[in-house]
């Protein structure tokens, strides 16, 4: 028979043992782990602008190429929601190592209060044409959604989304991600109506029109996530209202040029 | 002197890959499977063969976990304390699923953010702990790790046939996300057969959608269950 002493020594030098190894192991590789997971989200920003890259896709591009592509064509700010430009500084307030709009973790802003979070966006320049890439979050069936969006230097026309999730239904509301024609429907429907009010785009559950530039088709079968998807981008693309009005009126008042 | 007597006895020297190694590793792939014939770890099966590559992924994860966390059961196994067993187990099972976990998100992580959650599930998939008890707790260290690695590969070997049914009549390719993905059957000029090019013979042809949610699956083991109880004469009850 095992004496209560033997117990407690056989698990606390096992579990210490482990405690050892693991944490060891998850030191050593934290770093390229941390790259891995920016690369990863750079990819899908690039794949919301996938039109523009230049011929490039972002899915099949190496990570290195990734990486520099990013770097060299994107500007990213970070927006509070008053549609402040954020210094470094204050994004480190923020809970953010490493101070730019990219280190922003989206799930960790959704638990904030909603007039404390902070924003990103990314200013992806093509050449001719600039493009505004914002970044939206919501709930789906059975987790977090995120997507990216990017906008015409009009700020209301759609070029391109990528969606990814948590943990959505394969073949269900999986398929924002895992169909590509999801993301595609989005593209040149508008965020403003002609008058020049805020509408956002809604998934029409039964089609939508062709000519219809808030709507788009559905998804079948997945009902929750496609409100998921609406609400997302009605309440996420409008916590850039107030730095896109910004930017418009000095664009108006030519201060810009 | 009863000591002296038992050391004195000369066991037979013994293959190291004899005739019990290679049953304990066919037994699993069709006698004793553990997801047709035992009907244990179906919850991941029905879960992650929507696709191939992540099936492989999955396989290769679960065959690493059971044979390893058998042998080091097995090495411990005079020194565990009854009382604490099966946490014991459950350590070593977990360590093992975390250096899975923390390996793929070093090395493949677009891999890990598909699989993460049911990476993480491999700790309760009743298999890996299922052999520990049943086998490892009893046995020497060389046939524990055998017969881990048999029943991962039992395990996998259903994943795959599975993954490849479903996503060829799912999504119409083949190990979508990796380096060696094809695309056979859909509706853009990139798949082998266009389904939407002028005269195609295929016109008809819709990817099946069912197939890409979990339930498909059942039905495939279901089937798969059949079919293997129909040829093969050891698994038929003759009650």
């Amino acid at each position: 028979m095992y004496t209560t002493k033997y117990i407690f020594g056989f698990v606390f030098i096992m579990t210490s043992l482990v405690a050892l190894v693991l944490s060891g192991l998850f030191m050593g590789w934290k770093d390229q782990s941390a790259i891995n997971e920016s690369i990863f989200n750079k990819r899908a920003i690039l794949g919301a602008v996938n039109d523009h890259l230049g011929g490039k896709d972002a899915q099949t591009m190496g990570d290195e190429e990734v990486n520099a592509f990013f770097d060299k064509n994107v500007k990213q700010i970070a927006l509070d929601m008053s549609g402040t430009e954020l210094k470094a500084d204050d994004v480190i307030k923020a809970g953010y190592k490493g101070g730019k709009a990219e280190h922003i973790d989206m799930a960790k802003e959704k638990k904030k209060d909603e007039a404390e979070r902070i924003i990103p966006l990314y200013i992806f320049d093509a050449g001719q044409e600039e493009f505004y890439i914002v970044t939206v979050i919501g709930n789906g069936l059975w987790d977090n959604i995120w997507g990216n969006i990017a906008l015409k230097s009009d700020m209301s026309t759609i070029v391109g989304t990528s969606f990814d999730h948590a943990g959505e239904t394969p073949g269900l509301g999986a398929e924002i991600k895992d169909n590509p024609t999801f993301p595609a429907r989005f593209k040149g429907k508008k965020i403003y109506n002609e008058a020049g009010e805020y509408v956002s785009v809604a998934l029409v559950k039964t089609g939508a029109k062709a000519d219809d530039p808030h709507g788009v088709d559905g998804i079948s079968g997945a009902t929750v996530t496609a409100v998921g998807v609406e609400e997302m981008l009605k309440r996420g693309v409008k916590y850039y209202e107030p730095y896109f009005n910004s930017i418009k009126t000095t664009k108006k008042s030519g201060v810009r040029n | 002197m009863a000591e002296t007597l038992e050391k004195n006895v000369v066991e037979p020297k013994e293959p190291l890959f004899g005739k019990v190694e290679k049953k304990l590793l066919k037994d699993p792939l069709n006698d004793n499977n553990p997801i047709t014939v035992q009907v244990l770890g179906v919850c991941s099966a029905l879960a992650v063969t929507s696709m191939v590559y992540p099936s492989f992924v999955m396989a290769v994860a679960v065959v690493f976990v059971c044979g390893f966390s058998s042998l080091l059961t097995s090495l411990v196994r005079n020194k565990i304390p009854p009382q604490v067993r099966m946490i014991v187990q459950l350590v070593i099972i977990a360590t093992l699923v975390t250096i899975v976990e923390l390996t793929l998100k070093r090395f493949q992580y677009p891999i890990y953010r598909q699989l993460t959650v049911y990476i993480g599930l491999i700790i309760t998939n009743c298999i890996v702990m299922g052999r520990l008890e049943a086998f490892a707790m009893a046995n020497k260290p060389w046939r524990s790790f055998v017969d881990g690695i048999g029943n991962g590969l039992g395990y996998g070997a259903i994943l795959l046939i599975v993954a490849v049914i479903r996503e060829i009549f799912g999504k119409g390719s083949l190990f979508a996300g990796s380096p060696l993905e094809m695309k056979l059957i859909g509706t853009t000029p990139d798949y082998f057969i266009n389904t939407m090019a002028e005269g195609s013979w295929f016109g008809w042809y819709a990817n099946n959608n069912l197939m890409v949610l979990p339930a498909a699956a059942m039905f495939i083991i279901g089937v798969l269950i059949w079919i293997q109880r129909s040829y093969n004469p050891k698994l038929v009850d003759i009650s």
